[in-house]
């Protein structure tokens, strides 16, 4: 028999989280902090809402991209949070996820050997989605002492006569880090410059500390080289609707919509209405849970503090990226052994590029309670390193 | 940072002002003055504990009792209600607006007892004009906490 398989699909390695969720899920009582989606239930009148629409019979296909009134919506919520300007009709779309909209804007964008600058550590999707597009990805390493942020000096190195895209995953899933308006300033002269298009993953954006997020679209110019990622997931805890978002030109958005068209048709029609009780009534819950997030963003801030840990303060989404290249161990071979000895899981840096070795990832998507117990198990483990080193 | 406070401890009166000055992003002084304050002010009014009694003692007997009375010139529905809130057996009283005048809650050991003291001591007082009593028969909800409900965490436990 011939091999049934595609070669492209073949090389690409699996996920990193992959080989330690199996590890995890061999053992017993273990306490997680290696979870990426909130701890929150969905907010009660979203869920009703969904159930509605459900008992309403409303169990048909939407349009393909998505239902008139969630995309009026999207682009109502836009203007009124981040100061952009959509038209709902032609230029938004509502997706599987954002991970959908990720794959379909690559795909639209893309010809064979067109470079895409993907600033890492980031999210685990960007560089497959590249290459199954046959697009090149680019890798850029960010760095600890620029907090994670993207620099016009590391941008202006990587682009080359091929680069077509940029990819901008802020604020960042694993570090935490965000951009704020004047580092974004120096990039989009350089992206207008040199004429290259931006995929902004926003997908955190409700979940900044401090300052509000600024979106890359809103500068001017930017709109028109832009596709904008966001969805439903992390602001109102809706991972498991599967519902995200994209916005573009027009002239892109056509080309994501057909994609979408033929692939998946349309996004989940009871979804998308319980996302529009979210957009209309849900302001009052991302708040609510912002401030939960912060809290527990300077709880675990203090306790990596007195245990001697080195860790940037992060100011997005809901992790933590701290440094443990102090105990003299890999990424992979520390979370190992925490695993092992304390039974606390968290995620190793490299599964997010290889450029987070050095580095954990903890997610703070956990009670209080869950919080200060997993941080004295991660404390007693590192009093036995520091016993063993002496 | 009082609001901070406030709606930190409304959930978890456990918390120690430690933690309650990390999670805000206070010091811990400033959070001890500002509690010492709100205590002295009446704005924090006690520390209770939220207990499911049924599982622990089936003698305990909650009504609500619905209660109209006669307003008396110059304090209004005040100096009755105070009058109410003191005997022992009163839980809660609220004033209301609607079809009755005060609800007011009472804990006994037994459906006779609170019976007892509705007839006895609640209905004959001076300017109450009626009483009509509703035995509790099972909470399922109280101070925005679910009695029954255990919410496990149920997500798996590594995600990107």
């Amino acid at each position: 028999m011939r091999n049934p398989l595609s070669e492209k699909v073949i090389d690409i390695k699996p996920s990193g989280i992959r080989k330690f969720f199996d590890l995890v899920s061999e053992m017993k009582d273990v306490i997680s902090l290696g979870v990426g989606e909130p701890d929150f239930d969905t907010p009660w009148h979203i869920r009703e809402e969904g159930m509605y629409s459900l008992e309403k019979g409303r169990t048909f296909y939407t349009s393909n991209s998505g239902l008139k009134e969630l995309r009026e919506e999207v682009c109502k919520y836009l203007k009124r949070r981040f100061e952009l300007d959509y038209d709902y009709k032609t230029e938004s779309m509502i997706t599987i996820g954002g991970s959908e909209a990720i794959d379909l804007a690559l795909r639209a964008m893309l010809n064979p050997g067109d470079e895409v600058i993907i600033p890492m550590p980031c999210y685990v999707s960007y560089e497959p989605c590249v290459t199954l597009a046959d697009g090149v990805p680019v890798i850029v390493n960010l760095k600890e002492e620029n907090e994670f942020k993207l620099t016009k000096k590391e941008l202006l190195n990587a682009i080359t006569d091929k680069t077509k895209i940029l990819i901008m995953p802020f604020p960042n899933n694993p570090t935490g880090g965000i951009m704020k308006r004047e580092e974004l300033k120096e990039l989009v002269d350089v992206i207008i410059e040199k004429d290259i298009f931006v995929i902004s993953d926003e997908i955190y954006a409700e979940l900044t500390y401090g300052d509000d997020h600024v979106s890359i679209a809103s500068f001017p110019g930017m709109k028109e080289r832009t596709v904008l990622i966001n969805g439903f997931s992390k602001a109102y805890a809706m991972t498991g609707w599967r519902l995200g978002y994209a916005c573009a030109p027009e002239i892109i958005m056509k080309q994501m919509i057909k994609i979408h068209q033929f692939a998946i048709m349309c996004a989940p029609t009871t979804s998308q209405y319980a996302a529009v009780e979210a957009l209309r009534k849900g302001d009052k819950d991302v708040e609510r849970m912002r401030v939960a997030y912060d809290q527990r963003r300077r709880f675990l801030m203090e306790r990596f503090k007195q245990m001697g840990i080195e860790c940037f303060e992060p100011f997005g989404a809901f992790y933590v990226f701290p440094n443990i290249k102090k105990f003299g161990m890999t990424s992979d071979e520390f979370a190992t052994k925490l695993l092992e000895n304390q039974r606390v899981a968290v995620v190793p840096g490299t599964a997010f590029g290889e450029c987070g070795e050095g580095f954990i990832r903890i997610s703070y998507a956990y009670s209080i309670e869950n919080l200060r117990k997993a941080l004295d198990r991660v404390q007693a483990f590192i009093d036995d390193l520091e016993k063993q080193r002496v | 940072m009082r609001k901070e406070i406030l709606k930190l401890i409304e959930n978890n009166s456990k918390l120690s002002v430690e933690d309650i000055a990390i999670m805000i992003g206070a010091t811990k002084e400033a959070v001890e003055a500002e509690i010492a304050a709100m205590e002295a002010d009446k704005v924090i009014c006690g520390y209770t504990t939220l207990i499911n009694w049924d599982k622990v003692d089936n003698d305990i007997v909650m009504a609500l009792i619905e209660v109209k009375v006669t307003p008396q010139r110059g304090d209004g529905f005040d100096e009755i209600a105070k009058k109410i809130h003191r005997f022992d057996e009163v839980d809660t009283v609220y004033l209301m607006s609607g079809g009755y005048d005060l609800t007011v809650i009472v804990n006994g050991h037994s459906m006779k007892e609170v019976a007892g003291f509705v007839s006895r001591k609640l209905a004959t007082m001076d300017y109450v004009e009626s009483t009509s009593t509703h035995f509790l028969l099972k909470k399922y909800k109280e101070h925005g906490i679910s009695l029954e409900e255990v919410h496990e965490d149920e997500r798996m436990l590594i995600t990107p």
